[in-house]
């Protein structure tokens, strides 16, 4: 293994990160005050307890979810599609590096960001609501799972996009609903059983179950098949990347 | 010895069925600068690509000190530094960290102090900390080679080094290149300037259309060059070259118009007073007589349209 280059490839992605740390904090922190005030105080006031939580409290899991999948994806789709689009891509294929480092390096660094915005997202909920978190190992594990599973995917979808408009579109066209419809604002067993039925094949379900899971006792899926849903989509989105990089789609001609 | 990078029946063939690289055989000696010419489009870019890693060769093997480029490419691609054709620099990156970033990519350990070194030589410490869009064009080609040298390559790829780099900064990249070369990197460069290639080069080698149509010492091409072509014009075609005036230094136009006289402007004799009244004794009318160097760019020019003749 060529640690040194796994270590430059983080570092240098994550001095990125750093030169625009402002806007990577205020963005996630206002939008997420925004949603407490909406849904938990306006709304939420109106809206009974949910599985024995407060509606505002309800939220929150899904709300970090929401924060990290969306900025996994972003930033690691733009980490490897910007080196793509500029032509500095040359030096990656041209060192001595495997898949695996490369891979190492642009998702672990983009895995880190989004992390950070979900410990921030955390840190604003407390300020907003009365929050007590029964499994916190759980729920860090979860949450770092979480990260690394989407900016695997994250880092697929900057690959395959070959412009900056297809780079939105499968986070806007995939992704957001998914987030959306897997119960980042409401419990599955709300729904009308149909949808319930149709909702087990959203694997962003079995992540924010799980999350939540780790903050109340409760789940809408049991524990053990929320674990086995995110481990079968990371190694799903692995072995993508290892065939993209076997075959050199879309990197190298 | 054996070849620090040799290169073996390679070919390249893009999915849309264009072939950039037809069968390519080179063998590059350790510590020699070697100058590939060629026009446009010949291969160059693609061949030095194909060695690099960054695109698949369709068939054909590429081994840099012994080690295949494929089988064993981390061994292979440490020892090559890559300076590409066109400007690729993130552009709000600072000089240095971009500098140190190619270096530990490379699986080598934090060297400041060479760093320092390569920044100096290629007179960029002042700038070490602007973001590179700040920089002059020129300025971001030598940002290019100090990537390149910070992980201290034994073998450096210069894909036209100087296109579009002014007379000073063409002149110090030659110095560059004779620095590097004293320390016993060897080096590959293309470029369409011949006056580069003669500046700079031990060998030279000649691409067109995929194929390497040359590849000679420039010394000897230069011989070449010292030789000069005198073309006698007749009034009337001949069919052969009459007896008394046949010889090595003499040929006959294809058309059998003119008779062209080739010899070597620095020897004492020319032999040039001796073959025009051997010509008169023969017979022969005169129409006109015309002197030409052959250049570089000459037999340069020659190739290239042989190899693009069907």
């Amino acid at each position: 293994m060529n640690w040194t280059a796994v270590k430059s490839i983080y570092v240098f992605e994550m001095a990125r990160f750093f030169r625009t740390i402002a806007q990577s904090f205020i963005s996630p922190v206002l939008s997420t005050s925004l949603y407490f005030v909406v849904f938990g105080a306006a709304i939420g006031s109106r809206i009974q307890e949910v599985e024995g939580v407060t509606y505002a409290a309800f939220i929150v899991p899904g709300l970090i979810m929401l924060s990290v999948i969306t900025q996994s994806i972003s930033n690691a789709s733009f980490g490897i599609y910007f080196p793509k689009f500029i032509g500095t891509i040359f030096e990656l294929l041209s060192a001595p590096v495997n898949f695996l480092e490369i891979v190492m390096g642009y998702v672990g660094a983009a895995a880190t960001k989004a992390l950070f915005i979900g410990v921030i997202i955390l840190a604003t909920a407390f300020l907003f609501v009365d929050l007590q978190i029964q499994h916190p190992f759980a729920m860090v594990g979860f949450l770092v799972l979480t990260c690394i599973s989407f900016s695997l995917m994250g880092f697929i979808i900057g690959i395959w996009a070959g412009n900056f408009e297809q780079l939105q579109l499968v986070p806007l066209l995939i992704v957001t609903p998914l987030v959306f419809l897997g119960g980042s604002f409401y419990s599955i067993s709300m729904l009308p059983p149909v949808w319930q039925i149709i909702s087990h094949f959203n694997p962003v379900v079995y992540l924010i179950s799980g999350f939540r899971w780790s903050f109340f006792g409760a789940a809408d899926v049991s524990i053990g098949v929320s674990l086995f849903a995110i481990a079968a989509f990371t190694a799903l989105c692995l072995s993508v990347i290892w065939w993209i990089f076997k075959t050199g789609w879309r990197i190298r001609q | 010895m054996p070849p620090i990078v040799e290169i073996t029946a390679l070919r390249k063939a893009y999915a849309s069925g264009f072939e950039a690289l037809k069968g390519v055989d080179l063998s590059i000696e350790e510590g020699e600068i070697l100058a590939l010419l060629g026009p446009n489009g010949a291969g160059k870019t693609t061949l030095i690509s194909t060695v690099c890693g960054i695109t698949t060769a369709t068939s054909g093997t590429v081994r840099v000190a012994g080690h295949d480029t494929v089988e064993d490419f981390r061994a292979a691609r440490s020892m090559i530094g890559l300076v590409p054709q066109e400007i690729n620099l993130e552009p709000f990156e600072r000089v240095k960290n971009t500098v140190r970033f190619s270096r530990g990519l490379f699986g080598k350990s934090p060297n400041p102090a060479l760093i320092e070194k390569i920044l100096r030589q290629l007179s960029l410490w002042d700038k070490r900390d602007s973001q590179i869009r700040e920089l002059s064009g020129g300025m971001k080609r030598r940002v290019l080679i100090a990537k390149a040298l910070s992980h201290e390559p034994r073998v450096l790829f210069l894909d036209e080094p100087t296109a579009g780099v002014d007379v000073e900064l063409r002149r110090d990249m030659w110095e560059i290149v004779a620095d590097l070369k004293r320390d016993g990197v060897t080096i590959i460069l293309t470029t369409h300037y011949i006056e580069e290639a003669e500046a700079i080069a031990d060998r030279i080698g000649v691409i067109a259309a995929g194929e390497i149509l040359l590849v000679e010492d420039k010394d000897k091409l230069m011989s070449r060059m010292g030789k000069k072509e005198l073309e006698v014009q007749l009034s009337e075609p001949i069919s052969d070259i009459p007896a008394s005036l046949v010889s090595d230094a003499l040929r006959l136009k294809a058309d059998g118009t003119a008779l062209i006289y080739t010899y070597d402007t620095k020897s004492e004799r020319t032999g040039i007073t001796q073959l025009l009244s051997d010509v008169a004794a023969a017979g022969l009318v005169l129409r006109d007589v015309v002197t030409r160097q052959s250049s570089l760019e000459d037999i340069f020019v020659d190739l290239v349209s042989e190899g693009e003749a069907p």
